[in-house]
């Protein structure tokens, strides 16, 4: 019985993950291979051309989504890491309010802090209107409906997972480690490069892990914010799917997508010099 | 060395650091604020003047109340569900060692990373191969999903921190493996598994993406939210928005205040 015990525990989420997220992914590899139409059916016939077809039809949108995420990415470690930082060095008894007010925005839906978000962007909204009856701004400008608008609303919506696993990783550096370099006569700067900088590069690799995956693969700020000439790859798996029911197609961008995902997470762990994705994930 | 030059340094950290949090809160600000705007044509997008009518006439929306019913059925079904397998699992993965639990850890780790759009597509992918219907059904089973994993993680983290010592204490006290498991483990686990329900319940009131591809033709709040983008939200929703973050912020602050008293 006692040796029984961990499968027992494990058996219903083991089927959970089994029925709901293994044969889905096998369901979705088969009908990506598969043609025909929802009226008639769809029948397996391995074609592998579905794969051409959709990348040749929506290279432009997939291209635009890797190059959204990371911008965005990019744009959250640039902005994050020095918040992160001064949090965990200069915080002091203060560190869990800053925190807090970091995570402030998760206590409100995501899809309504897009929106409020858009609000405050609007081409006559309280920025911009207001700027626009100062003569500042011509009358035309607009942030809304361009490239600029959906990275921001990216960057926005996941910088504090930026913040959070860097200020974790530089939490536990020793400040008397970064005493010692001045000691050894270090400027701040080198200090920082030599001391802070390396031991907080898991935190980075978990920040860039939690969001260029979802911010890439969102559909929300792209529909919200960005105009017809920003759709990204999620706004087209969407339609395909829920529009026009081209579910061959759908499932194809979709592997496509996860496949270019996870090729990126391994050639950017090798190229950090992590030997464990998995590992490193786990912590 | 650090003298004039680091102290301005550190205050300037300071202000940005400060202008950063003011930037992610003021897209929360605009929406309790116009949770209150008086207005008087049919888009909330101008300050018209202060009122408390939309507070008044919250549920004055039925779909929309509908949608958030909805929501938060769907939430708490979810987060029982993923909150009992998860928790399970959690201890599984943290008190014992058994095989397959590589393969488990993997699983896991593939829930957490699979994009939820992915997620979505696929689950949608199973169900319109075996004629399943979509309904609130389909929509709990997505969520119980996603959540499974973090709520897992959440767990384990906190068995794995125990002290082992203490359930053989137990049993040597000649307590059985339920008594011991109720008294002794169950307790010690609870704030992982609170947290882990805290977790559950966040992400599925709030979740988009998945439930877009699973809902059928029932409307969660979310999905309702993103269905009226194009003619105007109506002020009812920042006020329910507005509620939650309440709500939330609440809870969040009375349980820190309780976990500084514990210690």
């Amino acid at each position: 019985m006692r040796r029984l015990t961990p499968y027992l525990l494990a058996l219903p989420s083991w089927m959970w993950l089994a029925i709901f997220l293994v044969v889905p992914l096998a369901a979705m590899a088969s009908v990506s291979l598969q043609t025909g139409n929802v009226i008639d059916g769809f029948v397996m016939t391995f074609s592998f051309g579905n794969y051409g077809d959709a990348l040749g039809t929506y290279s432009t949108q997939l291209v635009r989504s890797l190059g959204y995420g990371a911008t965005a990415t990019a744009a959250m470690l640039v902005i994050g890491y020095p918040v992160a930082y001064w949090i965990a060095f200069k915080g002091g008894s203060r560190k869990s309010v800053y925190l807090f007010l970091l995570l402030l925005p998760f206590f409100v839906s995501f899809v309504l802090r897009t929106i409020s978000w858009g609000f405050l962007l609007a081409d006559d909204g309280i920025v911009l209107g207001t700027l626009k009856s100062w003569g500042v701004l011509s009358a035309d400008f607009h942030v809304l409906a361009t490239s600029f608008a959906v990275i921001a609303g990216l960057t926005y919506n996941w910088l504090p997972f930026m913040i959070l696993p860097i200020y974790v990783s530089l939490e536990r550096v020793d400040p008397r480690l970064v005493e010692a370099a001045q000691d050894l006569y270090a400027t701040r700067g080198t200090a920082f490069r030599k001391v802070v900088l390396p031991l907080s590069l898991p935190g980075v690799f978990a920040g860039v892990l939690m969001t260029f995956v979802p911010a890439t693969a969102d559909p929300v700020n792209a529909q919200v914010l960005g105009g017809t000439g920003n759709t990204m790859i999620g706004n087209i798996i969407q339609t395909e799917y829920l529009v026009n029911n081209d579910y061959p197609t759908a499932s194809a961008l979709s592997f496509t997508l996860m496949a270019v995902l996870l090729v990126g997470i391994f050639v950017y762990a090798r190229v950090l010099g992590t030997e464990n994705v998995l590992e490193a994930a786990a912590r | 060395m650090r003298g004039v030059r680091g102290r301005f340094g550190d205050r300037l950290l300071h202000a940005y650091t400060w202008l950063i949090i003011l930037w992610l809160v003021a897209p929360i600000a605009v929406m309790i604020a116009f949770g209150f705007n008086d207005k008087q044509s049919k888009s909330n997008a101008t300050w018209q003047g202060f009122t408390l009518k939309w507070y008044g006439e919250l549920f004055a929306i039925p779909d929309l109340s509908d949608a958030l019913v909805n929501s938060l059925l769907i939430a708490v079904a979810s987060t029982i569900v993923t909150v009992v397998i998860g928790t399970m699992l959690g201890l599984a993965l943290g008190r014992h060692r058994f095989r397959g639990q590589g393969t488990t850890n993997f699983l896991v780790f593939a829930a957490i990373s699979t994009p939820e759009l992915v997620m979505g597509a696929s689950l949608l992918s199973l169900f319109v191969s075996a004629n399943v219907p979509r309904n609130q059904i389909t929509i709990t089973i997505a969520h119980v999903l996603f959540s499974l994993a973090f709520v897992t993680v959440t767990v384990r983290a906190r068995v794995v921190s125990l002290d082992p010592s203490l359930e053989e204490a137990a049993k040597d006290l000649g307590a059985g493996p339920w008594a011991t498991f109720r008294q002794v483990t169950l307790p010690s686990i609870m704030p992982g598994v609170l947290a882990g329900a805290m977790l559950a319940f966040a992400l599925s009131i709030d979740d988009y993406v998945v439930t877009s591809f699973v809902n059928g033709s029932e409307l969660t709040f979310p999905l309702w939210i993103i269905a009226s983008v194009k003619t105007g939200i109506p002020p009812q929703v920042n006020v329910m928005g507005t509620l939650i973050f309440g709500v939330g912020v609440l809870i969040a602050i009375v349980n820190a205040v309780a976990a500084r008293r514990r210690t």
